[in-house]
């Protein structure tokens, strides 16, 4: 019989405690933030999708060595060149330029892969995260069109 | 008026617990036959988020391996990625620098207290309080907040290559990171004085689900499971690796065997990860934080190579079988959860059906890492 009322007494006491802790919480600050109408800044390393970078003409500073096609585990980059000639020091040179970045988001897994295996400094991560769609087109990212438009 | 269906008293029905139902957490099925609300027999379905990756792992090259570690377990990717690193680097015989091995160390009981943080909320949430599952996430956020900063992911990291790491740690992770402990100390007395003592909570716990340590070595079960069970096993201790053995911390070890010992282990887990934690920030040495000396691409010699490490769910292993090429011939996982969940089949029988989907939270399973 003892043993019936001190557990009542020990189970009103947890109930009690328990509910003192909830209690607090309700004058703790407000943690959490209104999105979409507030948002968080992304930190520095945050890894998006891949972005181009340009060099001081505006012009991408991709090589098309292939890298980081080779280096992607889901193969989502597809790159394509065009060959132009140039000149340098009065020598008519070959030279292969960037007409195609495509990368296809929906095989993204954001490993890094590609930026890290890049020798030239041309690719970078952005800072998007607002992607939801729900066409597959969508995620079918330019990135040539894409740096064009940042750039105008 | 019809007559009301009358069922013979020896007659059973068939369950079916899922693939999509929220005690599940994931995609599994359990199909139970029932006497009443006493569960009879029931058989765990798999196989409904199954993704091959050991196929993949034999067709991509070492390297490109890497982000599918994180996808096995989305709660403690670190742990799984350190196992493949630690495989590959010991292999290839790759010298990894010291503080790379203390920065591994550090995030990896991180990602062990998030884990342990997320499980504790969706336990006790499975048991109909929901505050705490609030609570809890409001303290994983800080380390998700801290990883990301760190690694660029929330959940599915791709932090650790191999020789080292993707990048060094800043003085803000640091600082992020001495003030996390306190805090998450504090709030462990929260968890205690709001759940641990709760009556409710220890009357569906306490001597419920019974699972002996003989169970436990028959189906393989490692990591908390194990050790609310009385087995004295965790693989930092037992196969030291990474840096480990420098650092002072208990394996929480308790012989009630019940749903309450399993959450014990887990509670005491957080506090000995803190500890190593805490270490680690002291004694983090300065310099590289990747190999100087490494192959571009990694070719493994002919041979057989396996390391475990102790994941949040148990001990994780990962076997390479290599021929000589860019990639693996045969890549095996040993998941944990594969192990502990199966348990529960022979565990559960004559349980009440309460009983035993408080006693699958317990289980900590996450599906995606059970199916690979």
């Amino acid at each position: 019989m003892g043993g019936y009322f001190s557990e009542i007494l020990y189970g009103s006491k947890s109930l009690l405690v328990g509910m003192g802790i909830t209690f607090r919480e309700f004058f703790k600050p407000t943690v959490t933030v209104q999105y979409p109408y507030q948002t968080i800044k992304m930190s520095a390393r945050f890894r998006g999708h891949i972005e181009l970078i340009a060099d001081a003409e505006g012009k991408p500073k991709c090589v098309v060595c292939g890298m980081c096609e080779r280096a992607c585990p889901s193969g989502c980059i597809t790159l394509g060149s065009t060959s132009v000639e140039v000149e340098v020091d009065g020598k008519v040179k070959k030279k292969k330029i960037l007409s195609k970045y495509e990368l296809d988001f929906t095989k993204c897994s954001l490993c890094g892969q590609c930026v890290e295996n890049c020798n030239f400094g041309a690719l970078e991560f952005s800072k998007e995260y607002n992607l939801a769609s729900t066409r597959k087109e969508d995620f079918h990212f330019n990135l040539l069109k894409r740096l064009e438009e940042r750039n105008a | 008026m019809s007559a009301p269906i009358q069922l013979r008293p020896d007659e059973t029905f068939i369950l079916n617990v899922g693939p999509q139902h929220p005690a599940t957490h994931g995609v599994l099925r359990v199909k139970m036959q029932m006497d009443g609300e006493y569960i009879v027999k029931s058989e765990t379905v798999l196989g409904y988020v199954h993704r091959m990756h050991e196929k993949m792992g034999e067709n991509r090259t070492y390297a490109q391996f890497l982000p599918n570690l994180s996808r096995l377990d989305y709660l403690g990717a670190l742990g799984y990625t350190h196992g493949h690193v630690l495989a590959i680097e010991r292999a290839a015989g790759i010298e990894v620098p010291e503080r790379a091995e203390y920065i591994r160390a550090i995030t990896v009981e991180l990602n062990r207290v998030a884990s342990h943080l997320f499980w504790f909320g969706a336990f006790v949430m499975d048991l109909g309080g929901f505050s705490p599952l609030m609570y809890a996430i409001q303290d994983r956020e800080h380390i998700l907040d801290m990883l990301e900063a760190v690694t660029g992911a929330r959940l599915t990291y791709c932090y650790y290559r191999f020789g080292g790491l993707y990048n060094d740690v800043d003085d803000n992770f640091i600082e992020a990171a001495k003030r996390f402990i306190p805090r998450m100390r504090k709030s462990l007395k929260k968890y205690d004085a709001l759940v641990t003592g709760n009556i409710i909570f220890r009357k569906r716990l306490e001597g419920i689900a019974p699972v002996s340590a003989e169970m436990c070595r028959k189906y393989g079960a490692t990591g908390p499971v194990a050790r609310g069970s009385g087995i004295n096993f965790d693989v930092r201790k037992n196969e030291p690796y990474s840096v480990y053995p420098e650092f002072d911390f208990d394996i929480p070890v308790y012989h009630e065997c019940d749903s309450l010992a399993r959450y014990r282990v887990r509670m005491d887990e957080m506090e000995q990860s803190l500890r190593i934690i805490e270490q680690g920030l002291e004694k983090l040495p300065d310099g590289p934080f990747m190999a100087e000396k490494k192959p571009k691409t990694i070719k493994l010699p002919v041979g057989d190579y396996y390391q475990a490490v102790e994941t949040a769910r148990g001990s994780f292993g990962i076997r390479i079988v290599s021929d000589g090429d860019k990639n693996a011939y045969r890549l095996k996982l040993r998941s944990p959860t594969y192990s502990n969940m199966h348990l529960f089949d022979e565990a559960c029988e004559g349980m009440l059906i309460m009983d035993a989907l408080a006693f699958m939270g317990s289980l900590d399973l996450v599906i995606p890492e059970i199916d690979r």
